[in-house]
C-alpha cells in the first residue's frame, strides 16, 4: 500500500512537471513567430533599403530595376493616417468625454460603449466596403479620402474606449475642487480632467494610429495604389501596406525586395509607436 | 415689452434667473457642452447605423434577384452570373478552426505561465512580448508567411499527405502551390489570434483571488493540481470568451489569409488544398468586379461576414464580462 501511494505521488509529480514544461513550451512557441518575423524583416529589409532614396523615391517604371523606393507609399500612409487622426481622434475623445464625464452609468453611455466595443470587432475590410459605398460610389473614382475614412472608422472606437478608461481613472477630487471654485463643467473637463488624463489619451491615440497605419484590406479598393509621387488625397494614392501587398505577390525579385524594405519601414513605425505607448502607460501606472 | 426684451439694457432683468441656475449647478454653458459631447457619442452610433444601411442598400439587388439561397450555393462563377458563397464560408470556417486548434493550447498555456509561474515583476515584460504580435500589421504576416513559413510547411504537408493521406482524407492532397492553402492560412491566423487569447485569458486568471490558490496548496496539491482545481474552473468561462473573441478575429482577417490561402473558390476536403475565405474574396475581387451583380454579391458576402463576426464578438464579450465578475 505504501508502494501504491508512492507510485501515485510519483505520477502526480511527473504530471506536474510535464504540465509546467508544457506551459514554458507554449510561451517559447508563441514567441518564436515574433522573433522570426523581426529577424527576417530586419535582414531582408535592410538588404533592400539601399539608401535615403528608398524613402524619397517612388518605385521605378521598370519592374526589374532595383532603383527607387517607397517614397510615394510613405507619403500616402502619412497623409491618410494624418487626415483620419485629425477628424476621428477628436471625435473619439468627445464621445469618451460624454461617456465618462457627462453621463456615466446612463443607458445611453452603456449603449455607446457597447457598440464601440462591437465596432472594434468588425473586420476592417468592411470599413473599406463602407468607405467605398460612401465616397467612391459618389465621386466615381478611388481616392485617399475614402481610404482615410476607412482608417478613421477603425481608429474611432479604439480612441473612444481608451480615452474613456483614462478619464475614469482621473480622481474625482480634482473635478470637485474645480467645480467648487465655480468653474463651469466644460471648462473643468477641458482644463483639468483632460490634461490630467493626457498621457493615457495620447497612448490610446498612438495605438489607434499604429493600428490604422498597418491596415491593408480597407485600402485595396478605396485608396487603391498610385505608382508616382503624389500628395493629392482626392486621387488614388499609395500606402505602405498596399505597397507591401503588391510587392509580395509580384513575380519580379526587385519588387519583392522592395516589399521587405517597406515592411521594415512600416514595422519600425508601428512597433516604436506601440512600445512608446506601453512605456507611457507603464510609467504612469507606477506613479 | 416685446421690443424691450431685446434691449441689452433690460437684460439685467433676466440676470436673477441666470444667477439662480448657477446656484443649482446648471448653466446654459453646461447644457451646450453636454449637448456637444452627446453629439460626439451619438455620432458613433449613427455611423454604425449608416454603415449597416449602406451595406444593405449596396447589396440589395443580389438579394432581390437570387433570394437568400445563393449564400449556400457551391459554385462561384461570376462571369456566368452564378454566385454561390459556400466555398468562401467553408474556407473561413476551416481556416478559423485550424487557427483555434493551434492557438488554444499555446494561448492558454502562455496565459497560465504568466499568471501562475512567472514572477510578478516579470509578468508585464513577458506578456508584452506576446502582445507585440498583435501590433504586427497583417500584411507583414502575409509577407512572412509566403517567404518564411511556406518553405517550412511544404515538406511537412508533403510528408503528412504521403503518410496519413490515404487513411485520413483531410490530410490528402492536392497541396496548393508552394504549400499555400487552408493549412498555411490557418497557421498564420493562429499566430495572429494568439495575443488575443493569451491576453484575455491572462486577465481573467489574474482576477482569481490568491486564497483559492492557497487553499489548493493547503490540501497538498502540486502546482498543476492547484491550477486544475483552483484556477481553471473559475477561469473557464473567461477562457471560452477569449477563444471566441480570437475566433471572431480569425473569421474577419483578410490580407494575410488572402496571401496564403491560394485563392481558389472550390469546396475541398483536404486541409492542404487551395481555397478562399469570405474576407479574402472581397479583398481580391472587389476591384476586378465589373458586373454589378458581382460587386453586390461580394458586398452580400460582406454582410454575412458582418453578422457572423458581430454575433460572435458580442457573445464573447458577454462571456468575458461574466467571468470578470
Amino acid at each position: 500500500m505504501a508502494r501504491a501511494m508512492q507510485t501515485a505521488s510519483t505520477r502526480r509529480k511527473v504530471v506536474d512537471k510535464a504540465m509546467l514544461v508544457a506551459m514554458v513550451a507554449a510561451l517559447v512557441l508563441s514567441a518564436v513567430p515574433l522573433v522570426s518575423i523581426l529577424i527576417e524583416v530586419i535582414i531582408k529589409g535592410l538588404h533592400a533599403i539601399h539608401g535615403v532614396s528608398f524613402f524619397t523615391q517612388p518605385p521605378p517604371g521598370d519592374p526589374t530595376s532595383t532603383a527607387g523606393g517607397v517614397g510615394n507609399a510613405i507619403i500616402g500612409t502619412v497623409l491618410m493616417v494624418l487626415l483620419a487622426s485629425v477628424v476621428f481622434i477628436p471625435l473619439g475623445i468627445l464621445g469618451a468625454v460624454y461617456l465618462a464625464e457627462f453621463a456615466p452609468g446612463t443607458r445611453l453611455a452603456r449603449l455607446v460603449r457597447f457598440f464601440a466595443e462591437v465596432m472594434t470587432g468588425i473586420p476592417s475590410i468592411l470599413f473599406g466596403v463602407f468607405a467605398y459605398g460612401l465616397v467612391v460610389v459618389y465621386v466615381h473614382h478611388y481616392s485617399g479620402l475614402a481610404g482615410a475614412l476607412a482608417l478613421g472608422m477603425i481608429m474611432w472606437p479604439i480612441v473612444l474606449r481608451t480615452t474613456e478608461e483614462m478619464l475614469l481613472r482621473v480622481p474625482s477630487g480634482i473635478r470637485e475642487a474645480s467645480l467648487a471654485l465655480g468653474t463651469p463643467k466644460w471648462k473643468t473637463v477641458l482644463k483639468v480632467v483632460l490634461p490630467s488624463a493626457g498621457a493615457g489619451i495620447t497612448t490610446g491615440a498612438m495605438l489607434a494610429v499604429s493600428r490604422a497605419a498597418g491596415e491593408t484590406a480597407p485600402l485595396l479598393f478605396t485608396a487603391l495604389d498610385w505608382q508616382f509621387m503624389s500628395f493629392k488625397i482626392t486621387q488614388p494614392i499609395s500606402s505602405l501596406p498596399v505597397a507591401i501587398f503588391s510587392g509580395a505577390t509580384s513575380a519580379y525579385d526587385p519588387q519583392v525586395a522592395r516589399a521587405w524594405g517597406a515592411a521594415l519601414t512600416l514595422l519600425a513605425f508601428v512597433l516604436i509607436l506601440t512600445l512608446a505607448a506601453r512605456f507611457v502607460t507603464a510609467r504612469r501606472s507606477v506613479t | 415689452m416685446r421690443i424691450g426684451s431685446e434691449d441689452p439694457a433690460l437684460a439685467v432683468t433676466t440676470a436673477p434667473t441666470t444667477h439662480r441656475r448657477t446656484l443649482t449647478g446648471r448653466r446654459p454653458s453646461e447644457g451646450v457642452a453636454r449637448g456637444v459631447a452627446m453629439g460626439g457619442a451619438l455620432l458613433l452610433l449613427g455611423a454604425l447605423g449608416l454603415m449597416i444601411v449602406r451595406l444593405a442598400q449596396l447589396s440589395a439587388p443580389i438579394w432581390k434577384e437570387k433570394g437568400i439561397s445563393w449564400v449556400w450555393g457551391s459554385t462561384w462563377a461570376p462571369a456566368n452570373g452564378v454566385f454561390g458563397a459556400l466555398p468562401f464560408i467553408l474556407g473561413t470556417v476551416i481556416t478559423s478552426a485550424i487557427a483555434l486548434v493551434i492557438a488554444t493550447p499555446l494561448g492558454v498555456g502562455t496565459a497560465l505561465f504568466i499568471s501562475e509561474l512567472c514572477p510578478a515583476r516579470l509578468r508585464r515584460p513577458v506578456g508584452s512580448v506576446i502582445d507585440l504580435l498583435a501590433a504586427v500589421p497583417s500584411v507583414i504576416y502575409g509577407l512572412w508567411g509566403i517567404y518564411v513559413l511556406l518553405p517550412i510547411l511544404l515538406p511537412v504537408e508533403r510528408a503528412l499527405a504521403d503518410s496519413l493521406g490515404r487513411a485520413i482524407p483531410i490530410f490528402s492532397g492536392p497541396i496548393g502551390g508552394n504549400g499555400s492553402g487552408f493549412f498555411a492560412a490557418g497557421v498564420v491566423l493562429a499566430i495572429m489570434i494568439l495575443p488575443t487569447i493569451s491576453a484575455v485569458s491572462r486577465e481573467v486568471m489574474l482576477t482569481i483571488p490568491r486564497d483559492a490558490r492557497e487553499a489548493g496548496y493547503a490540501l497538498g496539491a502540486t502546482r498543476w493540481e492547484m491550477i486544475r482545481m483552483a484556477v481553471l474552473p473559475p477561469a473557464r468561462t473567461g477562457i471560452m470568451g477569449a477563444l471566441i473573441l480570437g475566433l471572431g478575429r480569425a473569421l474577419g482577417e483578410t490580407v494575410a489569409v488572402l496571401m496564403l490561402i491560394g485563392d481558389v473558390p472550390a469546396v475541398n476536403h483536404s486541409l492542404f488544398a487551395s481555397g478562399y475565405s469570405m474576407a479574402s474574396v472581397i479583398a481580391n475581387e472587389f476591384n476586378e468586379a465589373i458586373e454589378h451583380l458581382h460587386v453586390q454579391a461580394l458586398i452580400g458576402i460582406g454582410i454575412v461576414l458582418f453578422l457572423v463576426t458581430v454575433v460572435i464578438d458580442i457573445g464573447a464579450r458577454l462571456l468575458v464580462r461574466k467571468a470578470g465578475g
